[in-house]
């Protein structure tokens, strides 16, 4: 026991580099955690005394139709955005890593670009495109002699305007993660494939999509705990009280109960089932990448 | 062969134009008054009201205040990051104490908790302290990162033994063989790791919205969202302040672009 403490005392200065750190967690994470549990549990407006309501916050929130309407939102929007947009993002990917293809520098700075783009400024971009009225969008499917769309009029419309936000930034991002992983895979497994005279679509199938299966799962998981964070693009969209149909998120929800309507309380709870929903996913991707290592 | 050359890299070129279009088309809002853009059919071309637009951003918001607030939150929190987490980070990787172990996998673990759970709590918490609509709200809990500790213990996990060892003989403290040894070698990961964080602030929404009161203390997102909720049908202004408020970041970037994608994909295989 002595000999422990001597080493701590040994090593002070190294708990000292290593403690801003923690000091931080401790102050802005864990405390936090804690707060937070016994915070929905109570109902406060940050100013009054809290009064302990039990799980009335989670009752009211499992009837509420609004709640439900944000997760079925979040949920298709997280939908719309990402099974198409990883699927480009792959393409896009393998193809800027065919050895043919001259200035790979710039397609990869190109296809970044848009990531980089505040998300406020791409919604301030898009809902300007995609205006009921007289948005660029519009004008081009009337050139094409197709009917104009009141995009922001249904909730369809406005999901796929959020969805497309979403995919225009993200893709890029993607198309770079999958090209690390494409040039990971060792070259002579394609100059095989190409001996023995295989398509394009058969080396795409048979060894690009076996090689990169973690590297996707890691991609999908990432894109679904963002997309239950989605909170930017519908606030700019149509700030704290949503005027589009399916627009509103769970973080939106969450916000506009906690800081607009001050029911700290509540927004807790909300916070603690998003927590839930976000770790279940987590878990169920770490399953699937642990039998890939298989 | 060449045909199939030709197709790959129309291909690539028309996802180009997707990725950049909406970029083309914010300058040409920005730079036309806001009738020629919802007119029909509109104009797709730069026009000449771009001083006409920038003057009326400047009318509606204080837009030199909120990229001096941006820059010199994001600035802060780059020091104080590169700092906290280079010395954190190169500790874990060269230095064996009790408990070093469990320490490091209780930080790895911290970055599954989802940023939004800690909202409320974080938010009273700054206001009890005091520091709802300082810059501290926002500079002082971003000071360290999981994320950037890790990144640089990856980095410095590299670092020679004999070199530390030489340093040691030397004379140097702990202290000076990290300022000394292991801060020149890290500069790569440094210099990624100050990218993002720069990135980071200059697009954060989320936060800056919840603390920040007062509208002197903005950053330029939440002045660019002012600027959109006051305006009156004045469209292109919008669009200027939002091409005024990306346009640095876009410079930016395209310095720095080799080094970042370099960082990202590096980042990528070792997740």
């Amino acid at each position: 026991m002595g000999g422990l403490l001597k080493e701590i005392y040994k090593s002070r200065t190294l708990y000292l580099f290593i403690s801003p750190f923690y000091i931080l967690f401790l102050v802005f994470s864990v405390f936090p955690i804690i707060f937070s549990i016994y915070l929905s549990f109570h109902k406060w407006d940050g100013i009054g005394s809290m009064s302990s309501v039990g799980f009335n916050n989670f009752n009211y929130m499992f009837h509420d139709p609004n709640f439900w309407q944000a997760m079925i939102n979040n949920i298709a929007i997280w939908l719309l955005a990402n099974g198409p947009m990883l699927v480009c993002a792959l393409v896009i990917a393998y193809v800027i890593n065919l050895s043919i293809v001259k200035f790979k520098g710039f397609f990869r700075i190109a296809f970044f670009l848009p990531n980089i783009t505040a998300m406020v400024a791409v919604v301030i971009i898009f809902q300007s495109m995609f205006g009921n009225e007289y948005g660029l969008i519009n004008f081009f499917l009337e050139k094409l002699g197709l009917d104009k769309i009141a995009w922001f009029n249904s909730s369809t419309g406005v999901r796929v305007v959020i969805a497309l936000m979403i995919a225009w930034r993200y893709l890029g991002y993607n198309a770079i993660i999958y090209l690390s992983g494409l040039q990971r895979i060792p070259k002579d497994l394609y100059e095989a494939a190409n001996l023995d005279g295989a398509t394009m679509f058969q080396t795409f199938t048979k060894i690009t999509l076996p090689m990169l299966r973690s590297i996707i799962l890691f991609s999908v998981m990432m894109s679904t705990i963002g997309g239950f964070q989605i909170f930017t693009e519908p606030q700019v969209l149509a700030g704290n009280q949503s005027p589009y149909p399916g627009s509103e998120t769970i973080v939106l929800y969450m916000f506009r109960e906690g800081f607009v309507y001050q029911n700290y309380g509540y927004a807790a709870a909300v916070s603690w089932v998003l927590f839930v929903i976000i770790g279940l996913i987590s878990v169920l991707n770490w399953k699937l990448f642990n039998k890939s290592d298989d | 062969m060449t045909a199939k050359k030709i197709f790959v890299h129309t291909f690539l070129l028309i996802g180009v134009i997707f990725s950049i279009f909406p970029f083309y088309w914010l300058a040409v809002m920005a730079t036309n008054e806001t009738s020629a853009i919802f007119s029909f059919p509109p104009k797709l071309v730069f026009g000449d009201y771009f001083l006409v637009n920038y003057h009326h951003v400047m009318d509606n918001i204080n837009f030199y205040r909120a990229l001096f607030n941006t820059l010199f939150i994001a600035i802060t929190s780059c020091v104080l990051q590169l700092f906290f987490n280079s010395l954190t980070g190169f500790t874990f990787s060269k230095f064996k104490f009790p408990g070093s172990k469990v320490l490091f996998y209780l930080m790895m673990a911290t970055m599954m908790i989802p940023a939004q759970m800690l909202l409320v709590p974080q938010f009273i918490i700054i206001k009890e302290i005091g520091w709802l609509g300082s810059y501290k709200a926002l500079i002082v809990p971003g000071m360290a990162s999981a994320f950037g500790i890790f990144w640089i213990r990856q980095y410095a996990l590299a670092i020679h033994d004999d070199l530390l060892e030489a340093g040691r003989i030397d004379g140097c403290t702990k202290f000076g063989l990290y300022w000394r040894i292991a801060l020149p070698i890290l500069r790569p990961a440094l210099a990624f790791l100050a990218i993002t964080t720069f990135m980071g602030v200059w697009e954060d929404y989320l936060w800056p919205l919840i603390v920040l009161t007062d509208t002197s203390k903005f950053t330029l997102m939440l002045a660019l969202q002012q600027l959109k909720s006051v305006h009156t049908g004045d469209y292109s202004m919008v669009m200027t302040g939002t091409l005024l408020a990306t346009l640095p970041v876009i410079v930016f970037f395209l310095v720095v672009s080799r080094q970042f994608i370099a960082g990202i994909m590096e980042g990528a295989v070792k997740s």
